[in-house]
């Protein structure tokens, strides 16, 4: 396959950005050309200049493109470590501050995060008094988020991982129903859940929660927006409210990154210190 | 007695691949980088998904020097080593730094030898040195080609000597060879490479 040209994807941003208001222009480039690459692929298509044609003529076909543009890939209690000091620290402090709390799941992808929150919060005994609220840029993969379904092989790679999370007791099977080729989540733990489309890059601070949920998405942005995307975030948490990022993403660099405390280094979690 | 390479020019990275049998390789292979070594390297080695921790630490037992798993958007700093974190691709972005994604697999893998290597060499052109060890799967094969396509220098492990000789077997079918080394001649080899530099 031939190298995508930076030129090309230039090009193929600004036609996007123009016709559909969606702004991939500050994406990680390496990442954003692989899929790229990808639809050109799997859709058969002989070059960026043809596909930016396709997106402009058929506003049908964007919705594909974005869904394959995003990265949706999530398990369920991805870092066990992490959801362990969620249920055991996190969530503790906060609830000292407000017993209802208000979770954001920043790019919930199809659901996974989701899932394992409410899982966590059922434990806790506190699903009930807790509002989750969990967007994604791409409404077909928020579709999949409600769907509750998981493969039989994902739901393998879930188990391991609640297992981890739960000090090696296994049971996740138990908040499951077993259904064709997979499995299907019961549905009374995500019926409070409020799913909507919204984009991160867009900017808009849609309400105050006391605990975000961001990862792995930033690292599919360059630095100059997740600078920005950071102050979407930080405006976007109560005073004292908390901020979860993936294991391996940074925010160091970032101008309001002075605004928050850390409270784990190790599993990437910063408290809002200021506004 | 050490092997003399020569070099008509100076690289600016390494990259290594390894999966089953290669931990003993590259342990060794960074124990006896001399504290001078200032050539980063950058490797992607096939490891359990679900162990964060350890990895780093057992190669840092024999070695002096500066291993780390690097955060997103980390910079490519000289004397460095870079290992690509448990259950993420690792690529190197125009700009010489690091990128992360959790894209899915590719060979069954993340991280992924191939996407690590592709970059890698996006980036450095012709001024890098890829290097594919032992191994169960073809992972690094197609990775180790733009490599030699883009005019770096490729190595595998020589295949009589590797635990398991798939992976550099089948870059060798897919690529040109410049070298094919035991450990003991990688070492030598890289030692000579920062004599360049």
């Amino acid at each position: 396959m031939k190298e995508i040209e930076i030129a090309e994807v230039r090009s193929l941003t600004e036609s996007v950005k123009n016709k559909y208001g969606y702004d991939f222009s500050e994406y990680a480039l390496s990442s954003f050309k692989r899929r790229v690459s990808r639809v050109l692929e799997v859709h058969k298509i002989d070059s960026v200049s043809s596909l930016s044609q396709r997106l402009q003529n058929d506003p049908e076909y964007f919705k594909f493109f974005l869904t394959e543009i995003t990265v949706n890939l999530t398990e369920m209690f991805r870092d066990p470590s992490f959801w362990r000091i969620l249920r055991d620290q996190l969530l503790p402090e906060l609830l000292k501050v407000s017993p209802n709390l208000k979770i954001w799941h920043a790019g919930c992808s199809s659901g996974e995060e989701v899932y394992s929150m409410a899982i966590v919060l059922k434990e806790l005994g506190i699903l009930e008094n807790t509002k989750i609220f969990a967007t994604d840029i791409d409404h077909d993969i928020i579709k999949n988020a409600q769907n509750r379904f998981c493969k039989d092989k994902a739901f393998e790679i879930n188990k391991k991982n609640y297992e981890s999370y739960n000090n090696g007791n296994g049971g996740l099977e138990n908040y499951f129903s077993k259904i064709a080729e997979g499995y299907e989540l019961n549905a009374n733990l995500i019926s409070n859940v409020s799913y909507k489309e919204h984009n991160l890059v867009s900017g808009d601070v849609f309400s105050k929660f006391d605990l975000v949920l961001c990862r792995n998405v930033l690292i599919y942005f360059n630095q100059s927006l997740q600078n920005k995307v950071l102050t979407t975030l930080h405006k976007s948490l109560f005073k004292s409210g908390m901020l979860a990022i993936g294991s391996k993403e940074s925010l160091i660099w970032c101008e309001d990154m002075s605004k928050f405390t850390t409270i784990s280094s190790e599993e990437k979690v910063y408290k809002k210190i200021a506004e | 007695m050490s092997r003399v390479f020569k070099f008509d020019k100076k690289y600016k990275a390494i990259v290594i691949g390894g999966s089953a049998g290669s931990f003993p390789v590259i342990t060794k292979i960074l124990s006896e980088l001399p504290e001078d070594f200032d050539i980063p390297i950058i490797m992607a080695m096939h490891r359990l998904k679900h162990i964060r921790h350890g990895f780093i630490e057992a190669l840092s037992i024999k070695s002096t020097k500066h291993i780390i798993e690097p955060v997103d958007k980390e910079s490519i700093k000289k004397g460095v080593i870079y290992l690509a974190p448990a259950n993420y691709h690792m690529c190197v972005e125009l700009g010489n730094f690091i990128s992360l994604s959790t894209e899915p697999m590719i060979n069954n893998s993340r991280p992924a030898i191939d996407l690590t290597f592709e970059t890698a060499s996006y980036n450095y052109k012709d001024k890098i040195v890829g290097i594919i060890l032992s191994g169960a799967n073809k992972d690094g094969a197609h990775g180790l080609k733009k490599v030699k396509d883009r005019g770096g220098l490729t190595i595998i492990q020589d295949p009589s000597e590797c635990v398991i000789d798939t992976m550099p077997t089948a870059a060798q079918n897919v690529t040109e060879i410049d070298y094919i080394l035991k450990t003991d001649e990688i070492i030598d080899f890289l030692i000579c490479l920062n004599k360049v530099n």
